[in-house]
């Protein structure tokens, strides 16, 4: 019986994006930006767009795959899918998803890709403005809690209070996506530096641990990978970043309703954390640089956690700019500036730099990483993770 | 009636049939919530089916309306039309040891700015509206 596994058998060969814009800022609509990150991505990996035969994407993407097959006039669309799931925890199982049709032969060229314009759709840090709330947020709602860091922030507090972090673990990685960023020519918050003052000095979003740049922008544009054979991937004109382990899920009842998960001061990554690493074959020592997406600082600091990347017990101490730096990092984080302070893409903006460190092509180049980790949006349910290698990690 | 913690001008609780029996409670005073026919335990949000036991037979049962703090925040940054201008306000999610540990979300009545503990003690205030009563939190003692 042949082992079932992702490792090593589809590979990332092509990367894409707009130009990523301030919210609302976009001259184009949603799923123009969409086109041009799909025909950028193709054009990446020198690949006829109409050879494209699949699509995946995730948090409720609303450029979907057929209207986008019919667009690009590709000659046969075999993988049509949508990930469950709000927000950016579906990032690494959209690529997972892609991997897994063409692994299993159900396509043999997919596309992952997220777009977002949210000046010509709704934005996410204001709640539904509708005059009555249905289904868990009957219970929210009326008590004023509707936004995403609202819905997360008692999951921090809780997190925090419990092993005594101070909020400078949570500074530090604002201030290392917003260095990172300062020369990124993509990233929107290039030319805005932060230093500590001014983190200290911004608004508070939520009390006790959401000043304003622990939030995630809201932004405008759109990014796509192409996946592929390994053994295609080989033939195409970058270096491939091979997929060495996914995975996506919750542990029990995260989704549970009304703030009634039993582990609740989670991320909800430790199931799928295990079975990340199972998958790859590696641990948490072994990863070169990492992408982990912010929505807010605090869920990036759980989900590195819940990886073993830090422990609680050392997050106080780790969690300083300089060991998440790519120049002087002991754990390279968020190397193109991220969803703070790049483009707040849902992720897929992370899975762009994670093979562009792979291949050496990033403008914050950590030196020579062989294996790169991509942490999707924590909190939500479900959330999800990969670990992409370079050839030598076969 | 004394005037209600938030703005008015929230979203109201759409009262949907799963939770009609709730909401009926709240109207009356009384705090009331799942409980299952099968296993006898106590389950909040209201759902179809026991995650317990597989049981369909969800009862509703009076629980006694004292908990403690989980969790807490402080919103500044107003996520409302409705709520523009108000300054800070504290949401808590509440623990009932008396029912199996659920959970509930409200407002922790008093001072915005107060200082708030994980575990501090606290009982229930039935805060009427225009149609519907939502669960409010005030510490005890």
């Amino acid at each position: 019986m042949s082992e079932r596994t992702l490792r090593g058998r589809v590979a990332i060969a092509g990367i894409g994006e707009t130009t990523y814009y301030k919210h609302g800022r976009s001259p184009d609509a949603e799923f123009k930006l969409a086109l041009e990150a799909i025909l950028h991505a193709c054009r990446d990996a020198g690949i006829d767009p109409r050879e494209v035969d699949g699509f995946a994407s995730y948090g409720g993407d609303r450029s979907d795959g057929p209207r986008l097959a019919a667009a690009l006039g590709i000659h046969e669309l075999r993988f049509s899918n949508m990930h469950w799931g709000g927000g950016g925890g579906g990032v690494a199982a959209a690529v997972a998803n892609a991997g897994a049709a063409v692994h299993a032969g159900m396509a043999h060229c997919v596309i992952a890709f997220r777009s977002l314009a949210q000046g010509q759709f709704a934005r996410y840090g204001r709640g539904a403005q509708a005059a009555a709330a249905s289904g868990d947020d009957a219970f929210l709602a009326p008590y004023g809690l509707m936004s995403p860091a609202q819905r997360f922030a008692m999951k921090i507090t809780r997190f925090m209070t419990e092993h005594g972090i101070r909020h400078e673990a949570l500074r530090a990685i604002a201030l290392t996506s917003y260095f990172h960023a300062q020369t990124n020519p993509r990233a929107v918050m290039r030319g805005r530096p932060l230093d500590a003052a001014k983190y200290e000095d911004s608004r508070w979003i939520i009390e006790p641990f959401h000043r304003l740049f622990d939030c995630c922008m809201e932004n405008d544009g759109a990014a796509a990978v192409l996946v592929v054979p390994a053994e295609r991937a080989r033939d195409m004109p970058h270096r491939p970043a091979y997929l060495l382990g996914a995975a996506q899920g919750g542990h029990h009842r995260s989704a549970a309703p009304v703030h009634n998960a039993p582990d609740y001061a989670s991320a909800h990554f430790p199931t799928v954390a295990r079975n990340l690493w199972s998958m790859a074959q590696l641990g948490p020592k072994d990863v070169d640089v990492l992408q982990a997406y912010e929505n807010f600082t605090g869920g990036v600091l759980l989900g590195m956690i819940e990886h073993g990347m830090v422990s609680a017990e050392e997050a106080n101490e780790f969690m300083v700019p300089e060991n998440l730096r790519f120049d002087t990092g002991r754990l390279p984080l968020n190397t193109s500036g991220g969803n703070l302070a790049e483009c707040y893409m849902h992720g897929l903006e992370l899975v762009n730099e994670a093979v562009r460190q792979l291949r050496g092509t990033a403008p914050n180049q950590v030196r020579d990483p062989k294996v790169a980790m991509v942490i999707g949006g924590p909190m939500v349910t479900p959330v999800s993770s990969l670990i992409l290698g370079t050839e030598e990690t076969l | 009636m004394s005037k209600p913690y938030l703005p008015e001008g929230l979203p109201a609780p759409a009262q949907e049939p799963i939770a009609l029996p709730y909401w009926e409670g709240t109207r009356a005073g009384r705090l009331v919530i799942q409980k299952c026919g099968g296993c006898g335990k106590h389950q909040w949000g209201p759902e179809w089916v026991c995650h317990r036991c597989h049981s369909f037979d969800l009862g509703w049962a009076e629980v006694a309306p004292r908990g403690r703090i989980y969790s807490w925040q402080r919103p500044h940054h107003p996520v409302h039309p409705a709520l523009d201008g108000h300054g800070p306000y504290l949401i808590v999610l509440v623990e009932l040891p008396g029912a199996d540990g659920v959970r509930m979300v409200g407002n922790l009545l008093g001072d915005p700015m107060q200082e708030v503990t994980i575990g501090a003690e606290v009982e229930a205030v039935f805060e009427p509206h225009d149609g519907y009563t939502l669960v409010q939190w005030r510490l005890v003692g």
